[in-house]
């Protein structure tokens, strides 16, 4: 009988200890995101390198979250509160500052998009996709890189942007993905910017696109509305535009912005 | 008193069991209602993914009880130098990330892996096709199935398996007669755990198969395709795999229990 209730209470004592745990957890993530000092940072994918080589050599305190601009967008609308949002295009930033989400956004930064092959490929240009047997990789259409594949292809000819449609294999959510495909062998092609390919290692090889078939794509990012820690947010995008934050997107590939 | 006390804790305890567990389910269905359900489920991307989950899930599941089934036995039923060894290895996918086992069948089964060329010469093509979603299901949901059907076999009562023998059953005739449909209830649920994680596997999918409607975009990563664009469309096909998943799952348990009984009576 005494053997029970000991064991009773201990178990009741498990049952507190498991309790004081979670409300240790909840409690310190809570008093965690008050230090005022850390920054958290939702970026596009293809931000990656440039990002850590940032806050590394600025010495900022960050958090940072790498996806999809637009599930990164799609976060903040379901009420996550990072301090700054950065996308791979103007328009998610436009969207998310229309509805109140996030502050005026700043474009920092433009890129290059390419068409990008593992370095033994034997593919040497757009008309190369045509060949039936080619698998080709692209950005699920929802996330910049793949809107702006598309622009691309809708730029072709019909019948040559057709063939190269029916060779797609994957719609990818983000251009990290999209790398580890090709880089794997995966893929024979596919679309990325220029600065993934830079941040392969010499993985993977860019063939230009046509100049008249080049998008436009500029970064833009935000501070995001409510961010705890607005101050460092704004600071933070005030580097990508002079300061480490430019030096390092200038050594990941990037170019600076228009004017 | 101490009891009552020990009682209330142990309620506390299942309600936040409870609680945790079900309320997002429940905050899915608040969300989509029936009709946006319904709505969901007449668009074509939507049902591509449904009938492309239920054909390579059902698959996975089949590869995995054909082959699983004997191992398991074997593995309950003989003691040799290095079981241990074995079965650790064959419940580690059970605690692999997913994104670590995309990886590793990139790295064995991708066309630069270990297998890559052998495949190749084969003519066997797997990533970015149906048969790479296939590959990446049956391997991390077969350790589910093994784990359950060994320790149903292990259970079963070895004077049951010994009498069949001395009446005359071979060995093969003792397995499928009486050791499988004594070990009915745990195959059964090894079956629909099997089943289940194979239903919403995600992140081994998208590294080593890829997504594209129709032929690799299984429910789950069309939800996530959708997640970015609308929210609530995402959610309704959400919904609509946490009821197949439930009835999946329940119909495997209730034919379990009635093979069990139909076993039993025979």
């Amino acid at each position: 009988m005494r053997a029970v209730a000991a064991r009773s209470r201990q178990l009741l004592a498990v049952v507190a200890v498991g309790l004081a745990c979670l409300a240790a957890i909840t409690g310190c993530g809570g008093s965690g995101s008050d230090d005022s000092d850390q920054l958290i940072v939702s970026a596009a994918a293809s931000l990656d390198t440039a990002f850590n080589d940032y806050v590394d050599a600025a010495g900022i305190d960050a958090k940072m979250s790498f996806a999809g601009s637009d599930e990164l967008a799609a976060q903040i609308r379901q009420g996550v509160k990072p301090d700054v949002y950065a996308a791979a295009n103007t328009t998610l930033p436009d969207q998310l500052h229309k509805e109140g989400l996030v502050g005026e956004p700043t474009v920092f930064a433009t890129n290059t998009l390419v068409l990008a092959v593992p370095h033994d490929s034997r593919i040497e240009s757009l008309e190369d996709l045509t060949k039936p047997d080619t698998s080709i990789v692209m950005g699920d259409p929802t996330v910049p890189v793949g809107s702006y594949t598309r622009e691309v292809l809708d730029r072709l000819p019909a019948d040559q942007s057709k063939a190269i449609y029916d060779n797609v294999r994957s719609e990818e959510p983000d251009v990290s993905s999209i790398s580890g495909k090709l880089t794997q062998g995966a893929a024979d092609a596919g679309f990325v910017y220029i600065t993934d390919v830079t941040a392969s290692d010499g993985q993977l090889r860019a063939i230009q696109l046509p100049a008249d078939l080049q998008p436009d794509v500029a970064y833009g990012a935000a501070v995001v509305s409510g961010a705890k820690n607005p101050d460092g947010a704004r600071a933070f995008i005030d580097g990508l535009l002079s300061g480490d934050g430019a030096t390092a997107l200038k050594e990941a590939g990037f170019r600076p912005p228009p004017g | 008193m101490r009891r009552a006390t020990f009682a209330v804790g142990l309620f506390l305890a299942l309600f936040l069991v409870l609680a945790f567990l079900t309320l997002p389910i429940v905050a899915i269905f608040v969300h989509a209602s029936p009709a946006d359900l319904i709505k969901s489920l007449g668009e074509p991307d939507a049902r591509d993914a449904l009938w492309l989950s239920l054909k390579t899930s059902l698959a996975a599941l089949a590869i995995i009880v054909v082959i699983g089934t004997p191992a398991a036995y074997l593995l309950a039923t003989r003691d040799f130098r290095g079981r241990t060894v074995v079965v650790t290895l064959i419940e580690l996918p059970l605690v692999l990330p997913p994104a670590v086992a995309g990886i590793a069948l990139l790295a064995s089964f991708g066309p630069q892996g270990l297998f890559g060329s052998a495949l190749h010469d084969a003519g066997i093509e797997l990533v970015l096709q149906t048969a790479g979603v296939i590959v990446a299901l049956t391997f991390v949901a077969a350790p589910f199935y093994l784990r359950q059907a060994q320790e149903a076999f292990a259970a079963v009562d070895r004077s049951l398996l010994d009498a069949a023998r001395t009446l005359g059953a071979s060995e093969a005739r003792a397995f499928i007669r009486v050791a499988v449909p004594c070990a009915g209830q745990g195959i059964t649920s090894g079956m629909a755990l099997a089943w289940g994680r194979a239903l919403g596997e995600f992140g081994a999918t998208l590294m080593f198969a890829g997504s594209f409607q129709g032929i690799t975009q299984t429910v789950p990563l069309a939800i996530f395709a959708r997640f970015s664009t609308d929210f609530t469309s995402a959610l309704a096909l959400s919904g609509v795999l946490v009821l197949v998943s439930a009835a999946l799952l329940l119909s495997v348990k209730m034919l379990g229990r009635s093979s069990v009984l139909g076993g039993g009576a025979t």
